[in-house]
């Protein structure tokens, strides 16, 4: 299905790039962020899931106007979402994930081009980007522009364990989804205590949408749990826009202040607010402290549902636990430790983070029934409704030079 | 939008720019701004991770300014 470029989104991105490239003028000169080596580990438990990432980057200048950035990313899974758990068995999995960048700065604009290659056993991923941002009005106003494109294959896990006895594990491959990512950006200085931004995106995918190890339930009088699964029907197109505005403001004894607040929409019926609240408290050169808050609020996808009424009960049919009712609020601290605040040798600063984030889940229209159903007393579609808190943790060493 | 509003749009971000917006923040009074901790964002492999927990749990994506690559994400 062809991509509908006459859409109301379509045609405001379309303008905000020629009027873009219609006020870009050469005049001073951009400068390329500092050279920086990052090592960094973080983990992730939650909802059944345990998942560790290991990361290393390095950016490096090569003349003034010219930079290279290059990260190798591992994830490892273990577990799975309840929605998997329910109708499949708990699963280790390694995704590998390496990109390479590069920034080009003439005069006030600066140019980004990045490739990222994505692979685990059943999933691969392939993503070119491309950027341009401005300075303009005396470097107080900076605008951006950038494109995306993803290239998926979706295949599924086929059981295999590779068990004495059992055949060893093999991946089904199920069809291909594509991914297109329009963005816009304005960054504005107001005052000399105060700067604010905006960012539109739109993003458009086609092909196999769906997670081929989630199912759907109906209700079923003939089985003993009063419901049975099946397989989810997807559209094989998906079109989304987001539109996030933010602010930030220097306090008086050297702190800072963050706001931020996100709509979303698409044409899958989702709508989502975020808002977000940061603080940022230095001490000294040594030490920066920082805490913030988020708050996530949607509604359900117009095809999603908990238990349909019957099999086959309408043409599309979702039970993705992303796709439900649900409110997400997080509480964040994070500190950072400059352990070469002066520099030693070639490095500028060396610094050490760590980052601490809960997040606790909540949903309206998704029944956890991992742990219940007629067995212990809980009649199909009554269930009590999920949620979970998740804790994440980050560390990792930034060294400059 | 029709083409003509369209079009006195673009012509009014020209005006705008023939006429050399004085810039109401001098040079000199940004050195607030330039400090370290009023950066959007001091950490790109971080909060491209958080980024990504929520995009794999939620149902909203997009206008973080991140452009990181897809997963299967179970």
């Amino acid at each position: 299905m062809r991509l509908n470029r006459l859409s109301k989104p379509f045609r405001i991105a379309r303008l905000i790039v020629v009027a873009t490239f219609l006020l870009a003028r050469p005049g001073g000169g951009a400068v390329l962020p500092d050279d920086r080596a990052d090592i960094f580990y973080s983990d992730y438990k939650g909802g059944g899931m345990d998942i560790t990432g290991e990361s290393v980057l390095v950016r490096k200048k090569f003349s003034e106007n010219f930079a290279v950035e290059a990260n190798y990313f591992i994830d490892k899974v273990s577990g799975a979402s309840i929605d998997v758990l329910s109708g499949a068995s708990p699963i280790k999995d390694e995704r590998k994930q390496k990109s390479l960048s590069l920034d080009y700065i003439h005069d006030k604009t600066q140019y980004t081009l990045s490739y990222t290659d994505s692979a685990e056993r059943d999933y691969t991923s392939n993503t070119f980007h491309f950027g341009l941002s401005q300075d303009m009005f005396g470097d107080l106003t900076t605008i951006s522009l950038g494109f995306t494109d993803s290239r998926d294959r979706v295949g599924e896990n086929d059981g295999g364990d590779g068990l004495p006895g059992h055949r060893p594990p093999d991946v089904v491959w199920l069809g291909h989804a594509e991914s297109r990512s329009y963005q816009a950006g304005l960054s504005q200085i107001i005052t000399k205590n105060l700067i604010t931004g905006v960012t539109l995106e739109v993003i458009t995918d086609q092909g196999y949408l769906a997670n081929p190890y989630r199912e759907v339930r109906y209700y079923d009088p003939t089985t003993a749990l009063g419901y049975s699964l099946a397989s989810q029907v997807y559209p094989n197109t998906h079109t989304s826009t987001a539109v996030e505005s933010r602010a930030k403001y220097y306090l008086p004894y050297r702190a800072a202040a963050s706001f931020s607040y996100r709509y979303y929409e698409d044409t899958w019926g989702v709508h989502g607010n975020t808002f977000e609240l940061g603080y940022t408290q230095p001490i000294s050169n040594v030490w920066i402290l920082e805490g913030r808050v988020r708050h996530y609020n949607q509604n359900h996808a117009t095809f999603y549902s908990d238990i349909f009424s019957q099999a086959n009960a309408q043409n599309f049919e979702a039970r993705d636990q992303d796709l439900a009712a649900q409110v997400d609020n997080t509480f964040g601290l994070k500190a950072t430790y400059a352990f070469l605040p002066e520099g030693w040798k070639i490095f500028k600063r060396g610094t050490v983070t760590l980052d601490y984030s809960h997040i606790q889940f909540k949903y309206d229209d998704f029944r956890n029934i991992k742990s219940y159903s007629v067995a212990n007393g809980y009649a199909a579609g009554t269930e009590p409704l999920y949620g979970f808190g998740a804790t994440v943790y980050q560390v990792y060493i930034s060294m400059f030079f | 939008m029709t083409k003509s509003m369209r079009l006195g749009a673009v012509a009014m971000m020209l005006l705008l720019d023939a006429c050399s917006i004085q810039p109401w923040v001098k040079p000199y009074e940004r050195d607030r701004l330039a400090d370290p901790i009023m950066t959007w964002d001091r950490d790109a492999i971080s909060s491209g991770y958080v980024d990504h927990i929520y995009e794999s749990r939620e149902g909203s994506r997009g206008g973080t300014g991140a452009a990181g690559g897809g997963c299967g994400c179970n």
